[in-house]
């Protein structure tokens, strides 16, 4: 048959099989001197049997993973429009900086006259936080959004049971993002959702309606995950105010106002920074975050260990309730400090655009979104009205009738050489296809996805419905089996016990 | 700015496109009174060089793990890192890329998780485990909440020989979810009497092997007793390097390992980012937080991986998800994945038993200059008794160039019974120059 | 012709006496796709009419699947841990979920015989 090979492999794609499918005892990609000869002190709990772990040398793991590096999409290679993600550019010199030797090899319980320099980074990056966001508190120590959120959720609900006011519900819009309810669950809150109204924004009557002396806060992305800036924030703001209640705000779209507008001007009392999303600590496919919470005069005092002090003999690290003076901590978030990689990037990104050039992301980003809502919207069919904000909102009502779904649209944009954009997110239209450029993709890239983008909705509305459900064609896997995959969970390789030999 | 590809002429064509005059005209739905006229106050934009100096003064201004003697542990031990493996986590496709989402276009990913989750499943002894948690003091918490999801009970007890920061950690994910926790005072003299604490609504036991101290015991009493009275044995762990030595938790009766992986392909980072790992028994698979990679076939029949039983997480089942958590640690797992791969069965021992022979060395230096050590056994961390103060001394000897451990007080600052202790953690790093020069250090001290 | 009541939230109960077999209907199956999991009630639970009874998880949802009649769950059916997919090949049939001994028989009345549902069905679309 035309195409097929001896090996499997095509070319440059390669067939490559796990690192426990090429293990041979005796092989090591490490060379480590010979333990010195000793009695052990292990208490009798030596390990008796053996582990498992397939032996290799250095060439065959760096082929191994060289390899596996070729099937992902990645920002290097290529445009990522997922919304809500912010998919910029992860500059190299961030890299450079994380693994200064000052930086990287230091040990967080080392003496604070140690690491000044690594406490002065904290405080810095700190203080251009909150300048940014006009917030007079920062709680560092989460390690990524969501873990923010929980953060941001606590310091409200310790604020309010030490005014002796507990309360025990939480709005959260329609729209929201998975990990909002489930974080006021973990705090103990019950979740009541508000809707949206016909112009995307949460409904300012229902979330009247429904604020109460029982609600503790209400949560918003802001601007929203349909890619618009709540226009009635600041009444919004008051109505939580009037009922005693805290306001927060879901930070993962601030790169559409960065430098523009600062949360603490719209009465936020605590949001959550993505410093993976906004300031492109890279995504790693799939982590490490970063989510430090700004923090108002109400909730400052309530957050978590640890943070940095101005001492007397220099700068400090508070790790103890009982040096925390005034303020009430409602305890530690993470072993540790923080995510001091990731500060390290994000102070390194932040100083290199500087506030002009972190005004300009904010534009561009805005400027990209709104010139695909313009040149898409004629064939796409848009949720809701422009302007958007750095992300722009279609559903699948252009592809009804066609048989071609939102997934067999995105699908399909694989082979064209995208990463598709986010998919059935925010619920609250349906099919929804959520797009977020950011302002590191060239005019051109936007004219070529736009291009592709209408081709292709042309061909479904054509009636090309198979071959929408054919894709994706050009890739290493296609359409691979979900329902098998959640049915019968095989979560980890295992040896074939019968031949001795790897097993699928 | 460099990392702006758009002109000026791209700016204004792309304004006519869309139809407004200016991009401030997009940014109409804010209200005018929060609109910034200028610019805040931080500085303009900078050059690499610039950059690289302003960060490189602060990178001056600390004293490196690698550049003097060094001890530290108590939670991150300090290991060599192989050259391919800082190398490997930095190509693009791996360090800029998503969550795997899109299976067909990140089977990369998925087919480290995979590689990953199994690594884990083998050096815990357990049946499976999941693609990572934030850290091992968060992966410990939510392996309390696991448990009170599986025995359908609120309330949990601490051993005295876990970090105080995996304790507080726990009870502050803990504070609003009505859970009765029982900490049990530093365990000083390693025989801490768990088993009278366990009680009918004792939903686990947390344990930490090796314990704070260093010490090493045999777990298989304790899970014996947790499973007698239907609740669970949560093993945590700071050191992962131990189980190139020790009995795996998976083998002494554990249901959950909830352990820091940190030691295995990333460097200190001063506390982040970090990499937990979380492994529990096949039955209760489903009620295991955080991302899973699991193996299926594609449509042309060929082997792959996909991101699975989703349906437990936050994106799905929102406020009865069994954890808020989003993100894994992706790229610290890749690191630990590839470190793990090139050490391999035969590397991975000999890395364990490098560091606890070196243990052993130092302790006979350390008994021989009179030094009180208090564990019988250990794996790479011991506690000296210094007979005074130890934080003080901690503070002198770093002056003097020697960076010799973490009084205990550091992290029980309220407990006076262990004010005069020094965690003291020997790793391959540690030579033999750098041994003499603690022992006397610590020597002329007491 | 069916003997089978249904509810509002696309439930069916099968009545033997004063044990009501209860599973989701066709419609529902359909309408969650394949089905990879089912977490079941204990046996010995006392549920309510409309409260949580069960979970029915496909690969990219989760659904919650009501009591549509009070009382104890006597019995469960644990074939479907390792076939879920029998939900989906025969949703009236054997991929029935629980059997509830019912507390008040006149909660059937309120329900829909199989004409009338597959009327709300039809304008639900």
């Amino acid at each position: 048959m035309e195409g097929e090979t001896f090996t499997g492999n095509r070319g440059l794609r390669i067939e490559e099989p796990l690192i426990f499918e090429q293990g041979a005892p005796g092989r090591c990609g490490v060379d480590l001197p010979e333990p010195p000869t000793v009695q052990n002190r292990l208490g009798g709990l030596e390990r008796q049997d053996a582990i498992g772990l397939p032996g290799l040398s250095e060439p065959q793991v760096m082929r191994h993973y060289t390899r596996l590096s070729q099937k992902n999409y990645a920002i290097d290679a290529g445009f990522y429009p997922l919304g809500s993600c912010t998919m910029k550019h992860n500059p190299r010199l961030n890299e450079k900086m994380a693994r200064l030797p000052g930086l990287a090899d230091i040990h967080p319980l080392q003496p604070a006259s140690t690491v000044q320099g690594a406490l002065r980074l904290i405080d810095t990056l700190a203080h251009w936080i909150k300048t940014l966001t006009g917030m007079p508190g920062v709680a560092m120590s989460p390690a990524a959004g969501a873990h923010g959120e929980l953060c941001g959720l606590m310091t409200a609900r310790a604020a309010l049971e030490a005014r002796g006011d507990a309360r025990k519900r939480v709005l959260v819009p329609d729209s929201a993002h998975g990990t909002n309810p489930a974080t006021a669950a973990i705090c103990g809150y019950a979740v009541e959702a508000i809707p949206l109204n016909d112009r995307g924004r949460v409904d300012l009557s229902a979330l009247k309606a429904a604020l109460d002396e029982d609600v503790a806060a209400f949560m918003l992305t802001n601007p929203n995950t349909c890619g618009l800036f709540e226009d009635e924030i600041l009444e919004q703001a008051r109505a939580v105010h009037d009922a005693g209640a805290f306001f927060y705000c879901d930070g993962a779209n601030f790169n559409a106002i960065v430098g523009r507008v600062r949360p603490g001007d719209l009465g936020i009392d605590c949001m959550h920074l993505n410093l993976h999303k906004t300031f492109s600590t890279p995504h790693g496919g799939g982590g490490p975050g970063s989510g430090p919470v700004v923090l108002s005069e109400a909730l400052a005092p309530y957050a978590p260990l640890p943070w940095v002090v101005h001492g007397e003999d220099g700068l400090e690290l508070v790790e103890h309730a009982a040096d925390a003076g005034d303020a009430k901590p409602y305890g530690r978030m993470k072993a540790f400090h923080g995510q001091m990689g990731m500060f390290v990037r994000a102070l390194a990104y932040m100083m290199s655009h500087g506030a002009d050039g972190l005004k300009q992301v904010s534009s561009d980003a805005v400027l990209n979104a709104n010139y695909l809502l313009a040149r898409l919207s004629d064939e796409l069919t848009l949720a809701y009205d422009g302007p958007c904000m750095h992300e722009v909102l279609f559903d699948d009502r252009f592809l009804k009738g066609t048989g071609v779904t939102t997934l067999d649209f995105a699908k399909a944009m694989i082979d064209e050489g995208f990463h598709p954009m986010t998919m059935y997110f925010p619920l609250v239209v349906h099919g929804a296809l959520l797009m977020e450029p950011t302002e590191t993709e060239s005019r051109e890239n936007l004219d070529q996805y736009i291009d592709a983008v209408i081709d292709l909705a042309r061909r479904a509305k054509a009636g090309n419905a198979e071959a929408f459900q054919q894709a994706p064609v050009h890739t290493p896997r296609r359409r691979l089996d979900e329902t098998a995959a959640a049915r019968r969970p095989v979560l980890r390789w295992k040896p074939d016990p019968v031949a001795g030999e790897a097993a699928e | 700015m460099r990392y702006l590809p758009l002109t000026e002429t791209d700016r204004r064509d792309m304004l006519a496109a869309i139809g407004v005059p200016s991009v401030d005209s997009l940014f109409r739905d804010v209200p005018e009174s929060v609109r910034l006229t200028d610019t805040v106050d931080l500085p303009d934009h900078q050059g690499e060089l610039e950059v690289e100096r302003a960060i490189g003064a602060m990178a001056a201004e600390n004293t490196s793990a690698g550049s003097v003697p060094f001890f530290l542990g108590a939670g991150a031990y300090r290991h060599h890192v192989p050259a391919t493996v800082d190398y490997m986590i930095q190509r693009g496709e791996f360090l800029t890329s998503y969550t795997p989402y899109q299976p067909e276009v990140s089977q990369g990913t998925l087919q480290y998780l995979f590689e990953f989750q199994t690594q884990v499943a083998l050096v815990t002894g357990m049946d499976v485990a999941n693609a990572s948690m934030y850290d091992g003091a968060t992966s410990c918490a939510e392996a309390a909440l696991m448990a009170r999801r599986v025995t359908k009970r609120g309330d949990v007890v601490l051993s005295g020989g876990l970090h105080p920061h995996y304790v507080e950690t726990t009870e502050t994910l803990l504070k609003y979810l009505e859970a009765g926790i029982d900490i049990l005072p530093p365990d000083v003299g390693g025989d801490e009497d768990l088993v009278s604490h366990i009680g009918d609504n004792t939903a686990c036991v947390v344990v930490q092997y090796p314990d704070l101290f260093g010490r090493v015991r045999d777990l298989q009493p304790i899970a014996d007793a947790c499973h007698d009275a239907g609740a669970l044995l949560v093993v945590a762990m700071t050191e992962i390097v131990a189980l190139g030595a020790l009995k795996p938790p998976g083998e002494m009766g554990a249901d959950i390992v909830a352990a820091e992986g940190r030691s295995i392909g990333n460097p200190l980072n001063f506390g982040g980012p970090y990499v937990g790992l979380f492994a529990t028994r096949d039955k209760y698979v489903r009620q295991m937080p955080g991302r899973l990679a699991g193996e299926t076939v594609d449509v042309d029949g060929k082997r792959g991986w996909v991101l699975t039983l989703s349906t437990r997480e936050q994106h799905i089942r929102r406020e009865k998800a069994t954890s808020n958590i989003c993100t894994n640690s992706g790229l610290c797992a890749l690191a630990f994945t590839i470190h793990m791969s090139l050490l391999g069965e035969d590397g991975f021992r000999r890395l364990a038993m490098l560091n606890h022979a070196k243990t052993v060395q130092l302790v006979d230096k350390l008994s021989a200059a009179g030094l009180t050590v208090l564990n019988d056994g250990f794996f790479n961390e011991i506690t000296v008794d210094l007979g005074r103060a130890a934080a003080p001394l901690v503070d002198d000897l770093a002056a003097r160039g020697v960076l010799a451990g973490v009084p205990v007080s550091r992290l029980l600052p309220e407990r006076p019974e262990v004010e005069n202790l020094l965690l003291v953690a020997v790793t391959e790093t540690v030579t033999d120059d750098d041994a003499d020069s603690l022992v006397s250090a610590l020597k002329e001290a007491a | 012709m069916s003997d089978l009541k249904y509810s509002k939230e696309h439930e069916w109960v099968r009545l033997d006496g004063d044990v009501a077999t209860v599973g989701i209907s066709e419609f529902a199956q359909e309408q969650l796709g394949d089905v990879v999991f089912v977490e079941l009630p204990d046996v010995g639970k006392v549920v309510e009419q409309n409260g949580d009874a069960a979970v029915v998880e496909s690969v990219k949802a989760a659904s919650e699947v009501y009591a549509p009649v009070s009382g104890e769950v006597v019995d469960v059916n644990a074939a479907l841990e390792d076939d879920p997919e029998l939900v989906n090949r025969a949703p009236t049939g054997d991929g029935w979920f629980m059997k509830i001994r019912i507390s008040d028989p006149s909660q059937l009345d309120g329900m829909m015989d199989e004409a009338t549902y597959m009327d709300f069905v039809a304008s639900q679309s």
